[in-house]
């Protein structure tokens, strides 16, 4: 497993301000500074644009041989930068997520993970965090399929802290690599450097009673309230930032299962075939618990909200995970 | 704006005056690299293509013989004559790449692939057989085999990043992609072309086999392609046309790439489904075809008659 290059500082040594001022911004906006550091060490490291807006001018005026615009064409993205990686270049593939993983699904299937090569789909808009855009721009089947394909790695961080940890953990991945951020900013939830660790679940907060498993900033910021109101009620909830949801880290699962009365998953995508899944999936196998799933229903919002608008009227909503978690430790009767 | 190419008429055949010849042609290009068949030998080479394309056939599942009989010629040219490889080192930093965006004619190329020596030609035995690495559409896996392809309207996508690539990293490597007609109906060609185009991508050949049928039947009367050569040069594209059964013209087309200094090329190559084996030529029902022992043999009566006349 890659293991990050960046040097925690011990924690409590951070000044907030310059924390805040750092990463108070969206993750994309975080990621996109990243990247041209990544693009300044590296020569290998391409940014492959479909028409998203911003890149040309933040990457594409500063690295010109390093950027290439494929223009409104996701399928060709896909092969495009497939066809970068088979000759030892490092490609960032942009577009927003439904784009990645419906249109363009054939292509991210055969040609990035079908060859294993280390392209990097960095995707905006996912979840509902394209709100007012409509649900042509929601994208809560994106985890569904895209942690269906082998070899892909798949990483959802929860803020543009992690968002930076995350893209410098995987800037060296051998394989295919699905990097899901959302749109506007969204809670900080990190306020000092940690060590971020691909494949494992960060503890955010200790707990022994019910464990909440939460993956995407909304969802990780709803369990961290969830957490504090279950403790006024002397109930000590677990929070696990599932960060990456392939590969799962099964361990921390099991653990959850075992040594709590069980499991809500949080997430900004469907019940079916995301987070929840993949955590039923586990323990149905290994240490069966119960499972309360908490994402979005099997339906299309086809009307104009923000982001957590939407999420709480998907039924994504710390009230939603307190009343799960309350249910599972003590059972109605 | 007005180019030289668009009023460069579509049907405009390489000027082939004599043949091209291939000694000079071999001390032109880096030892040991260039394929090793002289132009005499093609004919011969591409006989041979053919006999085991049909070998393949009489395997359980079949193969697609039509397919890979017109695909033939523009494979053996390819790959003893034009490409850079060197078969004992398959990634080799300086190669040509090669892209069978048309899978289905895996038969073809895993052909040419033993003659290269990449693959035994014992192994051409095994061909869609349990255990195989010779799939029905090629597997990664195999030698020789830059990327898997089946699904169509792949192959130019990830050719242009290839050429893409070797440009900006200031490699001598080209790009070639062999695409069915039927296939230029998959939207995605076209979203490839366009980016090849604009890029202006003069290390990249897209090579069309232009045999006119696809599984219903005539390719115009599906959904139709023409005009083919307007259409990739309005992509920004230069066009050659060429008999793609005249080893010799092929030979001249790619010898003289690219076509136009800072354009992409596409060779349109006029093609007969099912060529060489009258038994298929022409006939829509050869594009995938299970060969009986004694169709075996009335193909390979027909291919050798057609090579004696």
């Amino acid at each position: 497993m890659t293991t990050p290059t960046i040097e925690a500082a011990p924690p409590g040594t951070v000044p907030e301000p310059d924390w805040q001022e750092r990463y108070g911004v969206a993750s994309r906006d975080v990621y996109r500074r990243t990247l041209v550091e990544l693009a300044r060490e590296d020569p290998r490291v391409f940014c492959v644009d479909s028409d998203m807006g911003g890149l040309e001018t933040l990457f594409g005026e500063e690295l010109p041989a390093q950027y290439v615009n494929v223009g409104i064409a996701e399928a060709n993205l896909m092969g495009v930068s497939a066809g970068m990686a088979a000759t030892g270049l490092l490609p960032y593939a942009h577009t927003i997520s439904g784009f990645a993983a419906t249109r363009a699904c054939e292509q991210l299937k055969v040609d990035v993970a079908g060859n294993d090569l280390p392209v990097r789909v960095v995707v905006t808009h996912a979840g509902l965090s394209a709100g007012h855009y409509g649900p042509t721009h929601h994208a809560v089947d994106d985890l569904a399929i895209v942690r269906t394909l082998p070899n892909m790695t798949v990483v959802v961080p929860a803020d543009a802290v992690e968002t930076e940890y995350a893209v410098r953990a995987t800037a060296d991945l051998p394989g295919p690599l699905f990097l899901r951020l959302g749109r506007a900013a969204t809670p900080l939830v990190h306020h000092e450097p940690y060590e971020f660790r691909l494949g494992e679940a960060r503890l955010l907060r200790a707990g022994d009673d019910v464990t909440l498993v939460a993956t995407g900033p909304y969802p990780v910021s709803m369990a961290l309230e969830a957490h504090e109101a279950l403790a006024g009620m002397g109930i000590s909830a677990r929070v696990l930032n599932m960060h990456t949801i392939k590969p799962l880290d099964r361990d921390a699962v099991l653990r959850a299962a075992r040594e709590t009365a069980g499991i809500v998953t949080v997430e900004d995508h469907l019940v079916a075939g995301g987070l929840g899944a993949a955590v039923a999936e586990v323990v149905t196998e290994e240490a069966p618990c119960r499972v309360h799933r908490i994402g979005v229903p099997d339906r299309f919002f086809d009307h104009v909200a923000d982001e957590r608008e939407l999420l709480v009227e998907a039924g994504v909503s710390p009230e939603r995970i307190i009343r799960a978690a309350a249910s599972l430790v003590r059972p109605a009767g | 704006m007005t180019t030289a190419l668009d009023t460069a008429p579509a049907t405009a055949a390489p000027d082939v005056t004599g043949p091209v010849d291939g000694a000079a042609r071999e001390a032109a290009v880096p030892p040991g690299a260039a394929g090793p068949a002289g132009l005499a030998d093609l004919a011969d080479l591409a006989h041979e293509v053919r006999e085991l394309v049909l070998r393949m056939g009489t395997s359980p599942h079949g193969t697609h013989v039509g397919g890979s009989l017109s695909s033939a010629d523009i494979l053996t040219v390819l790959y003893h004559r034009v490409l850079r490889l060197r078969p004992e080192d398959p990634a080799w930093a300086e190669r040509d790449w090669f892209v069978l965006s048309k899978g289905h004619a895996s038969a073809a190329l895993y052909a040419v692939l033993a003659q290269r020596g990449f693959i035994d030609r014992a192994e051409l035995d095994t061909y869609s057989r349990p255990g195989s690495r010779l799939a029905g559409h090629p597997l990664r896996r195999l030698p020789g085999v830059e990327f898997p392809t089946g699904s169509l309207g792949h192959g130019l996508s990830l050719a242009s990043g290839v050429a893409l690539a070797l440009r900006r990293t200031g490699r001598a490597g080209r790009a070639f992609a062999l695409l069915g007609d039927g296939e230029l109906q998959e939207g995605s060609v076209w979203e490839a072309a366009m980016t090849a185009g604009h890029y202006g991508l003069d290390n990249l050949v897209a090579v069309v086999d232009r045999n006119g049928l696809q599984i219903t039947g005539s390719t115009e009367d599906c959904v139709g392609l023409e005009p083919l050569g307007e259409r990739w040069r309005s992509f920004g594209w230069a066009t050659v046309e060429v008999d793609g059964h005249d080893l010799a013209a092929l030979d001249e087309v790619f010898a003289s790439l690219p076509h136009t200094p800072g354009r992409p090329t596409a060779v349109l190559a006029r093609t007969v489904k099912g060529r060489g084996v009258p038994l298929f030529e022409g006939k829509k029902k050869s594009h995938s075809v299970q060969l009986s022992p004694r169709l075996f043999q009335r193909a390979m009566t027909g291919l050798n008659a057609r090579r004696a006349r």
